[in-house]
């Protein structure tokens, strides 16, 4: 399962790509001080939004801060509301779909409402509400506001998934021979489901991603350091469009497309393995294949 | 039961959030009137936030009891304006962005979406899969800006801001009044739909694909029906049915992807009002936005749902 994952061109690719800005996050503070020799905050009063040049590769803001090492640094801020919120709502989603769909019966019923009442709720709005009331806040509860609403998703699909494997074989032989049912969850039922899990993550973290640059950009998101949802808001605020300062505003909201298209072609790529109909290029070596086939046909008549 | 709880938690919090909202809400009133607010006034704040004497179940009963009689109270930022006034204006600029954009997007993307799934790995699929991706995963907000900035500074083709020429009349039955909504609603309208049907497209395709090679669609085939007729009637009606759910479901994802897209271009829709009032902190205009979207949300699903059932007769009850 593994290794046909890894052969996937998309699942590469979409990785590849979330690694680098994985280390970006990591490395970046670090790149920008020691290699760039500047910080975020820094100010060029020689150079106030000025257009990329040699001295600063992606510009200046209004008020002459390096775009480059914003958008590194940004990159920190970003990628950590991304993957708290995805790991408090994968761990939420587990917690309350994988037991929904195992032991059925009233306890299914109860959080299977749950899960569909935070289904429907619309997110977006409840969530710049709560943003509203909880002025500047940290990252980490901007995380938590967003896993909140991130999880009851991947709680569906851990519940059916949960109740197709509960019925299959092995873990009605584990269940005859008196396993207790918390080891037979985690150590039978939850390895079966690491790929779908995996890929509700990625997705969660893609969401986090969003919903945080969308948060700061209206505003709502924390003051002080810097993602690439303030950039995109300071830019906004301090009339880039206006002064036609595109290399502001441009960068960021591209690292996030790139960032989504990344966790795209991973989900794209687990798809297709499940589903290999899906898949285009296997289309094509059918026809090829039907293609040799005809004209094979044709030569012995 | 989902709109008692969105009730709920609309009440529940300002209630349970640092600070006091209560507070907040009399300086405003201060500020804004230029006197210290009447014990009177004082009273009606604390009742509405909480922080009075009266204990929290008969704060709720009091709350429920005024929504069921549509008291939604006055808006804090426009004091004394009464919050219905203020959603009343915004709501048909949002309905009619959201409603245009919606439906082109969905149409778009599910046409296409039929046509790639037709013939996957034809060329068309080749070329258009990774771009979608692409597009898919840009921020709505964020293409507003871009779009903002190359057509309407740069290139000089749409108005910057608004909804309606403002040297126009305002009269629903002046042509020029309706052209300049046209024109001012174009941009964002386009954004949204350039962003909007990438979704429909990849569900569309991947769903087209796999009923593509289901046994009825090959027999009408091997019938020798033409192609657009196989297309339409035979696989792509059956494959609509997640597109159709999808509909619905997404409602509350479009909205909030027109809120943003309204701040960008300070289109005086809901999503605009629901942002200043966010910035302004004016509680009452975003509860009751917000009770808004969630009964909209409500209603779109109970839609699908009949559509659902009146699209696949496996759904349908057989008594």
């Amino acid at each position: 399962m593994l290794s046909g994952f890894l052969r996937n061109s998309k699942v590469r690719i979409g990785l590849g790509v979330f690694a680098a800005f994985l280390l970006l996050a990591l490395l970046g503070p670090w790149f920008v001080s020691s290699v760039l020799d500047t910080t975020p905050r820094a100010i060029d009063y020689d150079a106030l939004g000025q257009p990329p040049s040699a001295d600063h590769l992606l510009g200046t803001t209004l008020p002459g801060s390096d775009v480059l090492a914003q958008v590194i640094v940004g990159a920190r801020g970003s990628v950590f509301v991304g993957i708290t919120s995805a790991v408090l709502a994968t761990v939420l989603a587990a917690l309350v779909g994988v037991p929904s769909g195992f032991l059925g019966g009233k306890l299914d019923h109860a959080l299977t409402a749950f899960t569909n009442l935070f289904l429907t709720l619309p997110s977006f709005a409840l969530t710049l509400i709560i943003a509203g009331y909880v002025q500047g806040a940290s990252w980490w509860v901007i995380a938590l506001i967003i896993a909140a609403f991130e999880w009851p998703g991947g709680a569906r699909t851990l519940r059916s998934q949960t109740m197709s494997l509960r019925g299959r074989d092995f873990t009605v032989a584990m269940r005859m021979l008196g396993e207790s049912k918390t080891r037979l969850v985690f150590a039978e039922v939850m390895p079966h489901m690491t790929g779908i899990v995996s890929a509700m993550f990625l997705r969660a973290c893609v969401a986090g991603v969003f919903a945080e640059a969308a948060l700061s950009f209206l505003g709502i998101g924390t003051t002080g350091s810097v993602s690439w949802g303030t950039i995109i808001s300071e830019a906004q605020g301090q009339s880039a469009i206006l002064n036609g300062l595109w290399w502001w505003f441009v960068p960021p909201g591209l690292c996030i497309a790139l960032l989504g298209t990344a966790t795209a072609l991973v989900n794209f790529g687990i798809d297709e393995i499940s589903n290999p109909r899906l898949s285009a290029a296997n289309h094509k070596l059918m026809k090829r294949f039907r293609r040799a086939a005809k004209t094979a046909e044709a030569g012995v008549a | 039961m989902t709109f008692w709880a969105a009730l709920t938690f609309n009440f529940l919090i300002p209630r349970f959030m640092p600070g006091d909202p209560a507070a907040t809400m009399l300086r405003r009133i201060q500020q804004l009137t230029g006197q210290a607010p009447t014990p009177d006034q004082v009273r009606s704040v604390r009742l509405f936030f909480g922080g009075a004497r009266e204990d929290l179940v008969s704060q709720y009963l009091r709350y429920l009891n005024d929504l069921a009689h549509f008291r939604f109270g006055l808006s804090l930022s426009e004091y004394p304006t009464p919050v219905v006034d203020l959603i009343a204006q915004a709501l048909p600029w949002t309905l009619l962005l959201v409603g245009t954009t919606t439906i082109l997007a969905w149409i778009i993307g599910t046409a296409l979406g039929a046509y790639m799934g037709w013939k996957p790995g034809s060329r068309f699929d080749a070329i258009f899969a990774p771009t979608t991706t692409f597009l898919h995963a840009i921020p709505a907000f964020w293409l507003s800006l871009v779009a903002l900035w190359a057509f309407a500074f740069k290139l000089g083709w749409f108005p910057v801001s608004g909804a309606y020429d403002p040297d126009v009349p305002y009269q629903i039955n002046n042509v020029w009044f309706l052209l300049s909504i046209l024109k001012y609603g174009a941009l964002p309208a386009l954004t949204l739909i350039f962003i909007g049907f990438n979704g429909w497209l990849f569900t569309m395709r991947n769903v087209m694909v796999t009923t593509v090679s289901e046994d009825y669609v090959l027999l009408a085939k091997a019938k020798g029906l033409p192609t657009w007729r196989v297309l339409f009637k035979y696989a792509a009606r059956n494959a609509l049915l997640p597109n159709v759910t999808g509909l619905a479901l997404a409602i509350g994802g479009i909205l909030g992807g027109v809120l943003l897209t309204e701040v960008v271009f300070t289109y005086p829709g809901l999503g605009h009002r629901l942002y200043r009032a966010t910035v302004d902190h004016d509680f009452p205009v975003m509860q009751t936005i917000f009770l808004l979207i969630t009964l909209t949300v409500l209603i779109a699903n109970l839609i699908a749902d009949s559509i659902y059932v009146l699209l696949d007769p496996r759904t349908r009850d057989e008594g």
